[in-house]
């Protein structure tokens, strides 16, 4: 048993990036139910998100906070299943998280500056 | 009978069931998500080179088992968020009550929402 | 006629059938306790007390672990058919015999003792703690303090079987009593002790415990009350 204090924040930087995405969540499920409607084209994806800020700062969070949660959550499954434990686990964990904030940040960027 | 049972909707199966299920659920729903988010934001960012790229890699969820696959990770999300809200319930507010009804309000929601998608994409 | 299969060896074993009549009001220790004085003098098992106090009897009865002196056949046994069976999560020594030592070792880790907040002279010169007994505090002790360490939850809790070292809910469930004890002096250091990585924080907050302790407790809520505790410390920047 170590590292109380890491522990404990961690559990709360978990429970917290939850929260936080909760509302994120929801528009984009009901986004998703929207404009899967029309059947999915890069014009229709494009159009939408392409040069606007407010969409490029939800998504932007959005990315970020998932990044957060995604990686804390396989940090947990990481120790369970596979034993993992101290540095390494960290490491393992934060690596997946920065992957996760890469990829979503480009792929952010992507939607945002590139025209139909 | 347990306590989880007296405030449930079901009756009969083990409450303690419901809590396993419950916990393997999250664990999967949540694993499935975190594999899927690298494919979704490699095929969002195809549009760097170009809005053709896009549309040839959204060619290829288009198949119906590909549509299939995007409807299970619907749910899975649905059911990861409504069961997440379970949890923090219990952990900030102490409600560890109609923990039964609630596992199957998840389910509910998670299944209505891969549903809704489904009706609305095929 | 009962037919019952009963876990017989160690972690190598297998399961040995016998016939035991049926009786009125018959639990499943009863079962147990005539195998061994009528058909088979060398089946080891534990008891005590017989009335749900010791808890020393706890065995899993058709794959579910129950106190076997306060579990009546007739619940549990409707067909005739029962399987009995050692705890899980914990070494078998003999038949149905589990070594409880690192069960309680964790209550010890989790900080399960209680430390005076003053030395017992203190005490004594200044009389009894008034506590109150509708107090916030006291009543968070009191709906955990009856636990009888069966070790029932501990059988039942997947975290445990995922991650060994994982202190468990009865012995957090303790620390949370003590957490909430005025007379206790531990403090911060008892948190610092159940947050670490095989902690509170590890419990998923699925309810086996709950579900299944005999006494009715929710170690599961004792657990999320650490989990805020500590929380809340690490805020303060006191953990
Ligand atoms: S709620 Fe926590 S302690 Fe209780 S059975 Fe589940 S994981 Fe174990
Ligand atoms: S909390 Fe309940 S199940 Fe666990 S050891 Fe105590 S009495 Fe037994
Ligand atoms: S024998 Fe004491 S609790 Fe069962």
């Amino acid at each position: 048993m170590t590292h109380p204090s890491r522990e404990t924040w961690l559990w709360l930087i978990h429970r917290g990036s939850a929260v936080a995405m909760l509302p994120f969540v929801a528009g984009h499920l009901i986004l998703m139910m929207l404009t899967v409607r029309s059947g999915l084209s890069a014009a229709d994806i494009l159009g939408r998100t392409q040069g606007s800020v407010s969409l490029v700062a939800y998504y932007g969070f959005f990315v970020l906070f998932v990044s957060v949660h995604a990686a804390l959550g396989l940090r947990t499954e990481l120790a369970e299943k596979l034993g993992w434990r101290g540095n390494r686990l960290d490491l393992a964990a934060a690596t997946m998280g920065l992957l996760l904030l890469a990829t979503g940040g480009r792929a952010v960027w992507a939607v945002y500056s590139v025209s139909a | 009978m347990g306590r989880l049972q007296r405030f449930g909707l079901i009756g009969a199966p083990s409450a303690q069931l419901v809590a396993q299920r419950a916990a393997r659920l999250q664990r999967h729903s949540g694993l499935a998500l975190a594999v899927f988010l690298p494919l979704h934001f490699w095929l969002l960012a195809q549009s760097l080179k170009g809005s053709g790229a896009l549309d040839y890699a959204l060619a290829w969820t288009r198949p119906a088992p590909v549509r299939l696959a995007e409807v299970v990770l619907v749910s899975a999300l649905a059911f990861h968020v409504a069961g997440g809200i379970r949890l923090m319930l219990i952990e900030f507010f102490a409600c560890h009550e109609f923990q039964k009804n609630l596992f199957v309000i998840s389910c509910g929601f998670a299944t209505a929402a891969g549903l809704l998608f489904a009706l609305n994409d095929f | 006629m009962l037919d019952v299969a009963v876990w017989r060896g160690t972690t190598e074993g297998s399961f040995e059938h016998f016939d035991v009549p049926r009786s009125d009001s018959q639990t499943v220790l009863d079962v147990v306790t005539y195998i061994q004085r009528h058909l088979d003098t060398t089946l080891a098992y534990r008891f005590s007390c017989r009335v749900g106090v010791c808890g020393s009897c706890a065995m899993k009865v058709n794959g579910v672990a129950r106190w076997t002196c306060r579990t009546h056949v007739s619940s549990v046994a409707g067909d005739g058919h029962l399987e009995i069976a050692p705890l899980d999560h914990l070494p078998r020594l003999r038949d149905l015999v589990c070594d409880m030592t690192p069960f309680f070792e964790k209550w010890t880790r989790a900080g399960g003792a209680f430390v005076p907040f003053e030395p017992p002279e203190t005490t004594v010169k200044r009389g009894f703690a008034a506590i109150d007994p509708l107090s916030q505090k006291r009543l968070e002790a009191e709906a955990g303090i009856e636990c009888i360490g069966c070790g029932v939850c501990y059988s039942e809790c997947d975290t445990v079987g995922r991650l060994p070292e994982y202190l468990g809910p009865a012995a957090l469930n303790r620390a949370w009593t003590l957490t909430n004890d005025e007379r206790d002096g531990r403090g911060a250091s008892r948190l610092r002790a159940v947050a670490g990585d095989a902690g509170c924080h590890s419990c998923h907050t699925q309810m086996s415990c709950s579900e299944r302790c005999p006494k009715r407790l929710t170690p599961a809520a004792s657990i999320a009350g650490l989990k805020r505790a500590s929380a809340l410390a690490a805020l303060r920047g006191k953990l």
